[in-house]
């Protein structure tokens, strides 16, 4: 059974941060609107870009190196979260645990020279 | 703190609240302080740097500067875009900020000072810091604009990028505490160099991952020479173009926020913590927490140190450096701390 006690205060913490961040968000938004510094207009909340109309959607085409990135941080990532509890677990696993291990990083390394290879990585 | 609230005649539960609340507030308010103060230490170090004098004006050597910042931007007009996604593009400075607070739940500040002492504190340490690309994200999406849009695809892919690699090294240094718990990790470092001195850095194996760490906290906090997100020759203030006042600072807030946490990462992991450097009785009656704040603060010194510095990367360098060099070495150096374990202290 895991004792999940010790993480109330996490929780905690983590109310007190967002109301603290809430708080600081919203605040100023009522503080203006009594100063009088709240004062928007059409030009004010228009979209920066250097001080003409914007040109085009800005939510346009992007590189789709972005996706590659992302999907080659997905693997390595997951790859990281078998690593951590074999790390800790060493000491019980011993050598059939170190060599499957090495096996598993073995294969990886191999889909990563594929990936470099391909040139998944290349950013010219 | 719940046992004297108890001796005040409350129950066991409420008790226990109210110590815990005060603990919260214990770290965060004077987290807030120290973020002020450490924007205006930045300022500071990087005008002697430069052979300037930095903030000097409001209050005795300017050190009320942060808090004049502050103000103004406060009592500034909050402009939401028309074209923004309203209910994102506010929930996105919260976000920022809460992550930036949270991962401060599970640092030990000194032997037993620890909000939750949890037994996967670095796991939790590293999951919080994958949301922080969450803010910056939704912030450079909702804004509905194009510089904050580009900001936030750099800085998403320069984050998960730098984070993979930091998850070797923290394998590493987990495969040599043989834990997860900060308090343990800090612990095992004790007489780790020759029985002489306190830290994984004095260690051979762990030393080039200090060196990764330190290089990869810089990128992961978007910080000189990694800050192309906020390149102002190409993304104008990057993700946080289109945010005003308070939500504005928010960002600026979190951002100092992580910063700290990484320069404490930097002293939990490998420098001992809130041990002394050299592991010699008279030192141990030196507080804990101010051995904790120093080894914070010169780590803190090292980020401003390289920020006046070291020119800024470019992004395929950046990437370059991410993918091809530090992923490499780290998982290198996973199998060769195994490796060594295995024959040393597990055969």
């Amino acid at each position: 059974m895991v004792d999940l006690s010790q993480y109330l205060p996490i929780l905690m913490f983590l109310g007190v941060a967002v109301a603290l961040s809430a708080l600081f968000v919203f605040l100023p938004m009522g503080v203006s609107r009594l100063t009088g510094t709240h004062n928007p207009d059409a030009e004010k909340n228009s979209e920066y870009e250097c001080g003409f109309p914007a040109f085009e959607d800005p939510r346009s085409q992007f590189d789709v190196r972005f996706y590659l990135v992302a999907i080659l941080f997905i693997i390595f990532d997951l790859e990281a979260a078998f690593l951590f509890p074999w790390a800790v677990s060493l000491d019980l696993t011993g050598w059939p645990g170190w060599i499957t291990m090495m096996v598993f990083l073995g294969e990886l390394v191999v889909g990563f020279a594929y990936a470099w290879k391909k040139g998944a990585l290349e950013w010219e | 703190m719940t046992a004297f609230f108890q001796s005040l005649g409350m129950n066991y539960e409420w008790a226990w609240f109210i110590a815990t609340v005060c603990g919260i507030l214990l770290i965060a308010l004077p987290l807030m302080l120290a973020v002020a103060m450490i924007i205006y230490v930045d300022r500071k170090v990087w005008a002697a740097i430069n052979l300037r004098r930095g903030p000097n004006v409001v209050g005795p050597l300017g050190l009320l500067q942060s808090f004049a910042d502050g103000l103004k931007v406060f009592l500034q007009e909050t402009i939401i875009p028309s074209a923004a996604n309203k209910g994102i593009f506010i929930l996105a400075p919260i976000v920022t900020f809460t992550v930036a607070l949270g991962a401060w739940a599970v640092i030990p500040f000194d032997a037993g000072v620890v909000l939750a002492d949890i037994n996967v504190g670095l796991l939790y340490i590293l999951a919080i810091s994958s949301l922080s690309v969450y803010g910056v994200v939704m912030a450079g999406w909702a804004s509905n604009s194009k510089y904050p849009f580009f900001s936030a695809m750099r800085a998403s892919a320069q984050m998960i990028s730098y984070e993979v690699s930091i998850g070797f090294i923290l394998v590493c240094v987990v495969l040599y505490a043989g834990s997860f718990n900060l308090t343990e990790i800090v612990m095992s470092q004790k007489g780790h160099g020759l029985g002489i001195v306190n830290g994984y850095v004095f260690n051979i194996l762990l030393f080039p991952m200090w060196v990764m760490f330190f290089i990869s906290s810089l990128a992961e906090t978007q910080r000189v020479p990694f800050d192309l997100t906020e390149a102002e020759s190409e993304l104008v203030a990057g993700y946080q173009t289109e945010y005003s006042s308070m939500s504005f600072a928010l960002f600026w807030l979190g951002e100092y926020a992580n910063i700290l946490l990484m320069c404490s990462l930097n002293t939990i992991l490998f420098f001992g913590g809130w041990l002394p450097p050299i592991d010699w009785a008279p030192l141990y009656y030196v507080p804990g927490i101010i051995w904790f704040l120093l080894k914070t603060f010169f780590f803190f010194f090292m980020f401003s140190w390289v920020m006046a510095t070291v020119p800024r990367y470019r992004y395929d360098q950046l990437m370059r450096l991410g993918w091809k060099i530090f992923l490499p070495i780290s998982l290198l150096f996973v199998v060769l701390i195994s490796g060594w374990l295995m024959f040393t202290r597990y055969a």
